[in-house]
């Protein structure tokens, strides 16, 4: 139960980790990253994982 | 001690001497140039009168820099994709690298040190600057403030963060804001907007563009309750809100925006924005200028917008951004007290006093022409670096500005992007051809120098190439051509220029210093 970020894609704009409530997203190695562990998926918190809803390359998915 | 000469601090191409003032002075009503103060409520000049983005007048003289600290947006536009970087490409929402906000100063004092003639700097994404917290664009204002307040602080935002930073923006002194509004009817917006990210959720269709427009005019009033300037963009996209800026123009008016930009819509199928792989148009040059025509009524139309990269760095229409990428400045040794700012104070008294002169040598061309009144408006080209003079060879023109003439003056209503005539030297054929489909609507050419070759090729196509005017006030020279030009059209000399279209270029070229 967790999100991922797909490197490829991502044009490391940092939306998501504005927007992450859990703060799991940090930016490592030229990138930006989930922290599997501290991913709800949102749940609990809204109704869909935020890092997906503001993501302008649609790049963050279900690990 | 060190004295700076007046030279090296205008650093904006072959200046002469100053002409003589006219000896009439002010004989006209319309004392002063149409940018200047007369057009404007005087503390709404005194606020923009040094921004080259917000006074058409300042661009020549001004430098502004945008510090790319915000990459993260909470819309997706249509017209927009921020993924594409390409170094020759100027285009909002494109830059070369992102910074953080202590690289962002560090930028800023290495530029202000170097460049007097900045004024501004401003956060213009590559994202919106509020969104993801506005965190490193009020962290950069805030250190900026401190550190160079004789800099003026703007950025640009599409709206929908902006009501709730209004308050913010105030208390870092903030006095001008760009919103970028393309529509104030949903039922168009949906066809500018796949979705926005607003209240934990991601909204689509109608409702997305409904919660947009509602914010952004929320935002544009509590900006005008806060007494802080606001200017709007709008991005012109044929067939999708063309006619409907005319709405746009006259619900931000009613709010107390004080400028209108409206830009055309750049659209290639190689910037992979979802308008250039539909093939969506963007506007002729004509269709631009009579929409902006259109819509200037009581409220000021920006024309000389350059649709500037969001880390663009220097006068428009030149772009020293490469000079002071984050490497390079790390390694320069910054005087971190607001560096070079004696240099700046004594251009801008320059300034002022050469725009004293400015004001009333214009208003006594304007009164030369007064017995013409009547007949109609020329379109001309000029071929300039800057200072307001024509200074530039045909052949070594990256643009041209182009000028509406008759007997009230000589107004400034757009440049034309050209790619490079003369390349080391020798003319190119086709490069001429897009010369003259850039400038297609223009009676004349008005230029320091032309060769006899492209000359020939200009008159075949009904532009007449003018070089008597070389190094001389280019709004003065334009209303002393127009005199001539309306007693030859009298006289049979010249005929009527009629129908005539021009083609803007993709993207807004800026050149870059050799």
């Amino acid at each position: 139960m967790a999100y991922k970020i797909k490197a490829s894609d991502c044009t490391v704009c940092g939306a998501c980790e504005a927007e992450c409530p859990n703060e799991a997203i940090s930016f490592k190695k030229g990138t930006y990253v989930i922290d599997a562990s501290k991913c709800t998926e949102c749940q609990g918190s809204f109704d869909a994982p935020q890092c997906a809803a503001v993501c302008p390359a649609d790049c963050c998915v279900p690990a | 001690m060190n004295v700076i000469s007046l030279d090296s601090i205008l650093g904006v191409g072959e200046l002469k001497s100053q002409p003589a003032p006219a000896a009439s002075g002010c004989t006209t009503s319309s004392c002063g140039s149409s940018d200047g103060p007369s057009d404007m409520a005087p503390e709404v000049w005194e606020k923009v009168k040094n921004h080259p983005c917000y006074s058409e007048e300042a661009h020549h003289y001004y430098a502004r820099m945008h510090v790319a600290v915000a990459p993260a947006c909470n819309i997706q536009c249509n017209y927009c994709n921020r993924k594409y970087d390409c170094a020759n490409e100027s285009r909002p929402g494109v830059v070369s690298e992102k910074l953080t906000a202590e690289q962002a100063v560090r930028k800023v004092l290495a530029v202000a040190a170097e460049i007097p003639q900045l004024s501004v700097v401003g956060i213009a994404g590559p994202g919106d600057s509020l969104a993801a917290g506005a965190k490193q664009t009020i962290e950069t204002f805030e250190q900026l403030s401190r550190l160079a307040p004789d800099i003026k602080l703007c950025l640009s935002t599409n709206g929908l963060a902006l009501p709730d930073y209004v308050d913010r923006i105030k208390d870092l002194n903030i006095d001008h804001v760009t919103i970028t509004i393309n529509m104030v009817d949903p039922e168009v917006g949906q066809h500018i907007y796949p979705w926005i990210f607003y209240d934990h959720k991601r909204w689509t269709g109608f409702e997305a563009s409904k919660i947009l427009h509602e914010r952004q005019m929320l935002g544009l009033e509590m900006l005008r309750d806060a007494g802080i300037l606001a200017k709007i963009n709008s991005v012109m996209i044929p067939g999708i809100n063309d006619e409907h800026l005319m709405d746009v123009n006259r619900e931000v008016k009613a709010r107390g925006a004080f400028l209108h930009n409206i830009m055309p819509l750049i659209s290639d199928a190689a910037h992979g924005t979802h308008f250039g792989l539909t093939g969506q148009r963007g506007p002729t040059a004509q269709e631009l200028k009579a929409l902006q025509d259109k819509c200037e009524g009581d409220m000021k139309l920006m024309r000389h917008c350059r649709q500037c990269r969001a880390d663009a760095v220097g006068l428009l229409g030149e772009d020293r951004g490469e000079e002071f990428t984050a490497e390079k400045v790390m390694q320069m040794d910054i005087d971190i007290d607001g560096g070079g700012f004696t240099k700046r104070e004594t251009y801008r008294e320059h300034v002022e006093a050469e725009r004293a002169q400015r004001h009333q040598s214009k208003a006594a061309a304007i009164a030369e022409v007064a017995h013409i009144a009547g007949e109609k408006p020329i379109l001309i080209a000029v071929a300039t670096k800057g200072g307001e003079r024509i200074n530039e060879h045909f052949g070594h023109a990256k643009e041209f500005q182009i000028y509406e003439v008759d007997s009230r003056g000589a107004k400034f209503v757009g440049h034309r992007r050209v790619d490079l005539y003369c390349e080391g030297g020798s003319g190119d054929e086709d490069g001429l051809e897009t010369i003259i489909q850039a400038i297609n609507d223009c009676v004349a050419v008005l230029v320091a120098k032309i060769g006899g070759c492209p000359s020939k090729s200009l008159e075949a196509a009904g532009i007449e190439p003018v070089d008597r005017f070389a190094f001389e006030y280019i709004e003065e020279s334009a209303l002393a051509y127009y005199a001539a030009y309306t007693e030859r059209l009298g006289t049979g000399a010249v005929r009527e220029k009629i129908g005539a279209d021009a083609v803007i270029r993709q993207g807004a070229y800026t050149a870059r210093r050799a």
